[in-house]
């Protein structure tokens, strides 16, 4: 009886999920209930993790409870912990979760709410979700190791040093790309620069606090924090009301960026405590409890999608970025549906935490399915506001026209109308001076997240909403940034004490100087390019952060391959299989696209003929001149870095397709590093 | 009210857990348990250790 009931529940679940989604497909009315959304997501979510994510757990990886685990083995009370499967869930989410899936789906929207749903859901349960619990299996049975060890031990080292220049380079262009939307949503606006300004002070007290005052008190620091920020956020109010200090934030895209790239080099060299430890509890709690919220929010007042299903721009002539939906709906939402990224976690922290095999279902395919989430609401908030609304606020005015009436009439001009009187209510009521091409994907959120947060909670306070949004994805986004930074720091010492082994020691000063200053060049460098381009830097560096982000997908899914063919289980290769030829297609599509089109707005080589004949021709002022030249050695610049990431990629595809061909021929391949099996000694943690 | 209040110190361990809060607590009953005979670490010495250790390697994500 209990079963049927079962079986009962999910039928209807599945007849839920298939009527919403299927709602959400086929509706052309003006809007359409976010609520359809949220239903079609948690249906699919729940069928999934319920049928594919148990089926793969048992039947494919095959799942045993007996085993020990490394948690279990190693057992140091540090970093090898066996810990309750909630805590470990936790811990995961709030490693993976950061603020990719926030601006990914904003950014799609300019193609119509389906796309990006679609690939959303689909992406995430048959891609991202496999992709992490796969991931974190196959560490899980190799003692913890990282995914570079593992595509050394299981490919060779072709596919180790792909693993380990695939993580450098996606390291440098996420930073420049995350540190360009902290730019774009501080532009000209004091309130918001003074309060992501005032985070930095704060972070420092909350160090000092938990290091000297009160050492180890976590929690208590944090809540000292949390209402410190929210201080700051509505004292930046007050600065912004203040005529001298208002002048003091008021500053052009280019002197933010300096400001950015020399705080990443300062939180770079110094101590953690002070700086990337403090901020990061910040981060968590605010990440976590907005995202609750925001839940919250949209499920009382189930706002109206008004986006389209459909845009005009599915052509490739989209104004925040140029290229047709297909691929790029699938670079432009990495996270959310799958990240590379995740599997460098999955393959880190959490396979030492893990106290049973049982937990890897939960952990790394539902850590990603409520990631996937925060994408879905995302792409919600983007699309509540008036699509006229959206586009003034996202297109560059490079598109559009540096002014309002002129950007207006464009983009009503494209159907979906706007005036320059509702941008300008609008801009009042969010306490800002203009919202006109704040391309990035924060501002534009931050706007829609305010209109659901005020019509739940009041909407006298829209401008405190705004700046609380906007400070919200600031301070995580300065938190990968400072941690990224890091990262990049650690492996470039890694790899010049190959060399030279002073240089390797991590705690020595001038090499912690240099390599820092190194790696903050680098990312420093693709976040000067995209200020100072025209068209909104968007444009050219979130494609190439979708690309090197999934290039890293593509080096764990094809270690994931390789061990499940070496593992004889060639019947099921398609779990790990498919996922990887959709996204060599769509990156190797992708890229080629960016390279070699030749619509300037999409192909780097053309847009660079384009402004070396504009040069030629005379017609720029001088000023132009100088930065024509510029632009014209970075679009060559960007062309070569996806021709490269694309090369990297094929390599290692072929690396695998190599070990698996010898292995299916029976010819020698590198054996196996599964650690031997240890019956474990716990239960039912 | 025994069920709610079951609850509620539960979600408080579990929020101490994650955050680390409880990581001296706990570190303590790992040293009593398995090296009792070596010598212990402050509160704020592990403190140190423990955020210095808890930054190396990649922690967060895009």
């Amino acid at each position: 009886m209990k079963n049927l009931l079962g079986k009962l529940v999910w039928v209807i679940v599945a007849v839920a999920g298939a009527a919403a989604v299927g709602g959400i497909a086929i509706n052309r009315g003006e809007s359409i209930n976010a609520l359809w959304f949220i239903t079609a997501a948690v249906c699919v979510y729940a069928i999934a993790y319920r049928f594919y994510a148990a089926w793969i757990a048992a039947k494919v990886l095959v799942i045993d409870e007996t085993r020990a685990t490394p948690a279990e083995r190693f057992d140091n009370g540090r970093d090898f912990v066996p810990t309750n499967k909630w805590i470990v869930f936790g811990h995961h989410f709030a490693a993976i979760a950061g603020p990719g899936p926030l601006v990914g789906p904003t950014l799609a929207a300019q193609f119509g709410y389906l796309p990006g749903t679609l690939w959303i859901l689909i992406g995430g349960v048959l891609g991202g979700c496999v992709q992490d619990m796969v991931t974190l299996f196959f560490s899980m049975r190799r003692d913890g190791r990282s995914l570079g060890q593992m595509a050394r031990d299981e490919l060779g080292p072709i596919g180790g040093v792909a693993a380990m220049v695939g993580t450098l380079a996606i390291m440098i262009i996420l930073i420049a790309v995350l540190g360009l939307v902290v730019v774009n949503a501080m532009k000209h606006s004091p309130w918001a620069t003074s309060t992501v300004a005032a985070t930095i002070p704060i972070a420092m007290i909350v160090g000092f606090y938990m290091r000297s005052i009160r050492p180890g008190r976590v929690l208590e620091g944090s809540a000292l924090g949390v209402i410190l920020l929210l201080l700051a956020v509505a004292g930046g109010g007050w600065v912004d009301h203040h005529p001298a200090l208002r002048a003091i934030f008021d500053h052009e895209g280019l002197a933010l960026a300096w400001c950015v790239i020399i705080y990443g080099f300062a939180a770079a060299i110094l101590p953690v405590w002070l700086l990337l430890a403090p901020r990061d509890y910040l981060s968590t709690f605010m990440k976590l409890g907005t995202v609750i919220l925001l839940a919250i929010a949209i499920a009382v007042m189930q706002p109206q999608v008004k986006m389209p299903a459909l845009t005009q721009f599915i052509d490739g002539t989209g104004p925040i970025f140029g290229g047709s939906l297909f691929p790029f709906v699938f670079i432009t939402i990495a996270c959310g549906a799958i990240s590379g990224f995740h599997a460098l976690i999955a393959s880190g922290t959490t396979p030492k935490l893990l106290a049973s095999e049982r937990h890897i279902r939960m952990v790394g395919y539902g850590g990603m399915a409520l990631e996937s989430f925060v994408a879905i609401m995302a792409l919600v908030a983007a699309t509540v506001l008036d699509p006229g609304v959206y586009f003034a606020i996202n297109s560059p005015a490079g598109i559009v026209g540096a002014e309002a009436a002129q950007a207006v009439a464009t983009i009503s001009a494209w159907g979906f109308p706007v005036t320059v009187e509702q941008m300008e209510t609008l801009a009042r009521q969010m306490g800002e001076a203009t919202l006109f091409a704040r391309t990035g994907g924060a501002p534009s959120l931050a706007v829609g997240m305010a209109s659901i947060f005020g019509s739940a909670f009041g909407n006298g306070l829209l401008a405190l909403w705004y700046h609380f949004a906007i400070m919200f994805e600031a301070v995580f986004i300065l938190t990968t940034l400072d941690a990224g930074t890091r990262v990049g720091r650690f492996m470039l010492q890694d790899m010049l004490g190959n060399i030279f082994p002073k240089l390797g020691r991590t705690s020595w000063t001038p090499s912690v100087i240099l390599t820092s200053a190194i790696i903050v060049g680098l990312w420093g460098y693709f976040l000067y390019i995209g200020v100072i381009d025209p068209n909104g830097g968007v444009n050219l560096l979130w494609p190439l952060f979708g690309i090197s982000n999934q290039l890293l997908a593509a080096i764990a899914l094809c270690v994931a391959t390789g061990i499940l063919i070496k593992s004889g289980k060639l019947k099921h290769i398609w779990i790990t299989g498919l996922p990887l030829v959709w996204l060599i297609v769509v990156t190797t599509t992708a890229s080629w696209q960016k390279i070699f089109s030749d619509d300037v707005r999409v192909g780097f080589l053309a847009a660079a003929q384009d402004k070396a004949a504009k040069l030629a021709a005379g017609t720029l002022s001088p000023g132009d001149v100088e930065v024509a030249k510029q632009l014209i050695f970075n679009l060559h610049l960007d062309a070569a870095l996806t021709a490269f990431f694309v090369l990297t990629l094929w390599i290692i595809v072929f690396d695998m397709l190599r070990v698996s061909a010898r292995h299916l021929a029976g010819k020698p391949v590198l054996p196996l590093t599964e650690s031997p099996y240890i019956p474990s000694k716990l239960a039912g943690i | 009210m025994p069920m709610k209040n079951n609850f509620l110190i539960r979600a408080w361990r579990g929020l101490r857990r994650l955050s680390g809060d409880d990581a001296y607590e706990r570190y303590l009953a790992h040293h009593a348990e398995h090296h009792p005979d070596e010598p212990l670490l402050s509160r704020e010495e592990f403190f140190k250790q423990w955020q210095n250790s808890k930054w190396q390697g990649v922690k967060r994500c895009c």
